[in-house]
């Protein structure tokens, strides 16, 4: 069914990206929002806006029931999730379907298969795709992690089998913490997931973080090639590339051709994004997770293959076969985000709330900004700290590093601290200028006392 | 004399370390300097309220996950 009024249900910088692309598509487009962003620039650039309810995101834009209701009374016919919120919520997904509305993204059965990782790990080895070695199944007890441990070896690390999004794992390196933290880490997932279960991995020693981005109309699946993801602060990324330099062409395509094999395999609809750990001395990938939505970073990849993933998405959702062909795919020079958030780098990260009452957006050839700001606009403390995403394209990777060094230079945001200082300091990083990184490199580097170097001069950003 | 612990940042506001915890301080508890009062929210990272005088909680100001302004009054204190 071809998709006429499209509902956001999501916020800040994805609910603008994701109302552009709709509007390209003659689509029209309503936001949900809740009472704290009823001045967002999303809200402002709608045909229509349905408040949903009070600020906090448990009883607005996590409401499965406002949502549903906000969509019949301005009748949309498609919703699209965006990341976060309710983006990987099975039940969602179902409950829009029920409802007779399309949801933008896979099948609530996909998403639930998907989203556990025991499940999505055997759902991986079916396909053939190389999973970190751990448990074969869930882990109910200590006896049951001891045996796990015995096999792989420390150091491992334990997850929720429920759970997502970085939080709750622990990394464990002897019997002593096993002994005390297997039971810690069962009784937390189990007051937040309402789950016990647990899963155990070896812990892969200075890895990166590579992604594959896959589509698919439910049939067919085509990747977009690889991100490389390993600059992260607490688990969430900060800074990402499209190609991952370091993957050689043989290994990229035998990694891309996973990630084809795994969604195939669920018969996969929508946009997907699947992560995997790669150790460069080794060339070896191993498959961790997937992620039933579009993502953060996901610019990188549409600068580099020249793909409009949020509209290939929106087509697929509204019953149109994929119009891609993998061979019409490939990857053309590099792209890097780094994530412009409200916070203080000189400070410990502290989070900076606040009205912005200057904003210079930069320009130029090869440069994207995809952000919720606009002068004048109060940020709200309610939501997370993601003012927006600056994108370079350039033709190789050190051109794509000075152009990102002077897109940033040219962006002022003032009234409110950033991460900018934080982003010109890796940009002149003598090892992220070579690409000698893993996924604790930015903790280290941080610890090592660079955050010295992130002193901004003035007073805004 | 009652006195109040006003929020140092603004945020959403908990009477609880964790949803399955007792709250910090219930009305008619004894307060002293530097205990935790309450949570507020900020963009995702929580920060600890503490009371920066003693007394007695006469009453909470704000609801447990009230959406809450800088320097909003949160606790009403008697001396």
């Amino acid at each position: 069914m071809a998709i006429g009024t499209l509902l956001i249900a999501n916020r800040g910088e994805i609910a603008v990206r994701i109302n552009r692309a709709a509007r390209e598509l003659g689509i029209g487009v309503v936001q949900a929002h809740s009472q704290a962003d009823s001045e967002s620039l999303a809200v402002r650039l709608a045909d229509r806006a349905v408040e949903i309810g009070p600020p906090q995101a448990a009883k607005s834009y996590l409401n499965i029931d406002a949502i549903l209701a906000a969509a019949k009374a301005c009748g949309a016919d498609a919703v699209h999730p965006g990341y976060g919120f309710l983006a990987e919520n099975a039940d969602f997904a179902d409950a829009v379907e029920a409802a007779g509305l399309v949801f933008i993204g896979p099948k609530g059965d996909t998403i639930r298969r998907l989203g556990d990782k025991v499940a999505a790990r055997r759902l991986a080895a079916e396909a053939g795709v190389p999973t970190v070695p751990g448990s074969e199944g869930r882990v109910d007890d200590l006896d049951a992690a001891r045996t796990v441990v015995e096999q792989i070896g420390f150091p491992v690390m334990i997850k929720a089998a429920a759970g997502g999004g970085g939080r709750g794992i622990r990394v464990l390196t002897d019997h002593e913490e096993l002994d005390r933290l297997v039971p810690q880490a069962a009784a937390e997932a189990l007051s937040a997931f309402g789950d016990g279960g647990l899963y155990i991995e070896k812990l892969i020693g200075e890895a990166r973080h590579v992604e594959v981005q896959v589509l698919g109309d439910g049939d067919r699946v085509v990747h977009c090639y690889e991100r490389e993801c390993s600059l992260q602060r607490r688990r969430q990324k900060v800074w990402e590339e499209a190609p991952a330099a370091t993957v050689p062409n043989d290994v990229r395509e035998a990694l891309c051709g996973s990630a084809v094999a795994l969604a195939q395999h669920v018969g996969y609809r929508g946009a997907g994004t699947l992560e995997y750990l790669y150790e460069d001395a080794s060339r070896a990938f191993y498959f961790i997770e997937m992620n039933t939505r579009i993502q953060v970073e996901h610019p990188v990849t549409e600068l580099v293959t020249g793909i409009d993933l949020v509209r290939e998405m929106i087509l697929v959702a509204g019953g149109e076969p994929l119009r891609l062909r993998q061979e019409d795919i490939h990857i053309h020079g590099h792209a890097i985000e780094c994530r412009i958030n409200a916070e203080d780098p000189s400070n410990g990260f502290a989070p900076c709330p606040g009205i912005v009452d200057g904003l210079t957006v930069p320009g130029g050839p090869g440069v994207r900004f995809d952000t919720l700001l606009y002068p004048g606009y109060e940020i709200p403390p309610f939501y997370d700290s993601l003012l927006g995403k600056l994108i370079v394209w350039d033709e190789s990777r050190a051109r794509a590093l000075r152009r990102m060094t002077r897109a940033l230079i040219e962006l002022e945001v003032s009234g409110v601290k950033t991460t900018k200082p934080l982003h010109l300091a890796l940009a002149a990083d003598a090892a992220v200028q070579t690409a000698s990184f893993h996924t604790k490199f930015l903790e280290q580097w941080l610890e090592a006392g660079n955050a010295s170097l992130l002193q901004e001069e003035g007073g805004g950003s | 004399m009652s006195k109040q612990i006003l929020s140092p940042l603004p945020g959403t506001f908990y009477r609880r370390p964790a949803p399955d915890k007792p709250p910090y301080k219930d009305e008619g508890d004894k307060v002293s300097q530097g205990d935790v009062v309450g949570l507020v929210e900020v963009m995702k990272t929580f920060h600890e309220v503490k009371a920066d005088f003693g007394g007695k909680v006469v009453k909470f100001l704000v609801d447990n996950e009230g959406a809450i302004m800088a320097g909003q009054p949160i606790v009403e204190i008697d001396e």
